[in-house]
């Protein structure tokens, strides 16, 4: 879910219009627009897009491999 | 166009020919995304899935959950807790059936909101039932520390919170049956990293593999493990970085360890796990509802003939037990199983032995209806 808003340790996150408070004190130097994993009302960690493909590279190592 | 979980299957085909492997699911979640996607059927013959015990509902004994009834029998006290925790049977009652007679006890969504009910209603005794494993006790311990920070007074923590890695040695240790290896939780993984299931892989020689929930992730995780199994060399592997730091989440580490501390702790159905619990810090005591309130307890009794805690060892399939689908289901549970969205006898009965099957629309089906909200539940491990 990303953070839409941010003061302090209080966060709205969002995914799909769905918008919840989370608290991000778990998070180091939390930033709006960041990607984050909520659990129990908590951002639990931060969720990295940049590693969204990384079954397909799995996929791909492994055909490398074979 | 070969689609991912086609290619992930071929070469699981492949590599796993001749082999008989059952190989754990420990999380809850993940019981319920096989289930969901119907994975089983991508899976040869030789490769069996079991339930583990990362089910936090299933594994909270019914002394717990009686302690928590008798709590909000008392005058003045309102139990907070998260949804599923309602209908796990307790020994003779659930918190369900005392909230129908009358007892105050809400649903929360965060730890935080149950601070929100003692501030807002100082005459009341808020107790905050915290279950869950590292990922939803590190939430515990930032309510139970701001409670202490903020003086407020009428606050009080029930601990059932546990820690994943104490009941997966447990299982190997206990060697009543074999596993070949592990698919790790993608949730209580990101506060504890991959350090832990390095050891695990290492004094056991059992791989583990940290997996996301989709479909391709888990059969991502199975052909890893069946490639190191093959290949003798168990490691831990981490197929889920996208979420998963591998040296974990270190803020929430810290704060578990600052309000709580590890002690052993019963789990239903596995005895008692050594240091596999948590309890509240000295400083922190005089919010410990175990400790706080004198009640009386009904001698602890399991639902005669349930399995569940067979089936979160991985030792007994949920169609083993004679009241599954009879007796026992999602709308009338027996044993804590068939309550949590988690559950394997839930997720059995909702989607069948195998799941609905590759081809099945999810949405579609009607069955889904019951289906948790992983964003909403608190409970995930
Ligand atoms: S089907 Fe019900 S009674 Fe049987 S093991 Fe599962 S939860 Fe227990």
């Amino acid at each position: 879910m990303e953070i839409i808003e941010l003061e302090g340790e209080k966060a709205v996150v969002s995914r799909g219009g769905l918008k919840v408070r989370a608290d991000v004190r778990f998070i180091d130097r939390p930033r709006k627009g960041d990607y984050v994993m909520v659990h129990a009302g908590f951002a639990i960690e931060r969720v990295k897009p940049e590693r969204a493909k990384e079954i397909l590279e799995y996929v791909r190592e492994m055909e490398e491999l074979k | 166009m070969i689609s991912t979980n086609e290619k992930l299957s071929a070469r699981l085909r492949d590599a796993a020919a001749g082999m008989n492997l059952r190989l754990m699911e420990v999380c809850g979640t993940h019981t319920a995304a096989i289930f969901r996607s119907g994975l089983r059927s991508f899976l040869p013959a030789g490769i069996r899935l079991v339930a583990g015990p990362g089910c936090p509902v299933c594994v909270t004994p019914p002394e717990t959950v009686d302690r928590a009834i008798a709590l909000s029998r008392l005058k003045g006290v309102t139990i907070a807790t998260f949804g599923d925790m309602l209908k796990v049977p307790g020994s003779a009652s659930s918190l369900r059936e005392e909230r129908g007679r009358g007892a105050d006890i809400r649903v929360i969504y965060s730890p935080l909101e149950s601070l929100e009910f003692a501030r807002a209603e100082p005459a009341r005794k808020v107790v905050l039932l915290g279950v869950g494993f590292e990922t939803t006790i590190a939430p515990a311990a930032a309510a139970v520390a701001e409670a202490a920070r903020s003086g407020i007074g009428n606050f009080y923590f029930l601990s059932a919170g546990r820690r994943v890695i104490p009941a997966m040695e447990h299982l190997l240790k206990s060697g009543d049956f074999r596993i070949d290896g592990f698919i790790c939780p993608g949730h209580a993984s990101t506060v504890i990293g991959l350090g832990p299931y390095r050891r695990i892989s290492r004094n056991f020689k059992v791989p583990c593999v940290i997996a996301g929930f989709e479909a391709s992730e888990i059969l991502a995780a199975v052909v890893e493990l069946v490639l190191m199994i093959r290949d003798k060399r168990p490691a831990a592997v981490n197929l889920y970085r996208r979420v998963v730091a591998p040296r974990g989440n270190p803020r929430a580490r810290r704060a578990i360890s600052e309000a709580f501390r590890i002690v052993d702790a019963e789990w239903r159905g596995m005895g008692t796990i050594e240091k596999s619990g948590y309890a509240l810090r000295r400083g922190f005591e005089a919010m410990d509802a175990g400790k706080r309130f004198e009640v009386v307890l009904p001698p602890p009794r399991e639902p005669a003939g349930c399995l569940c805690g067979k089936v979160v060892s991985g030792a007994a399939d949920p169609a083993d037990c004679e009241f599954f689908g009879r007796g026992c289901t999602p709308e009338r549970p027996l044993g804590p199983c068939m309550v949590a969205s988690e559950g394997a006898c839930a997720a059995w009965f909702r989607y069948g032995r195998f799941g609905p099957g590759p081809e099945a629309e999810p949405g579609k089906d009607t069955a889904l209806k019951n289906q948790p909200d992983y964003e909403k539940s608190g409970l995930r491990i």
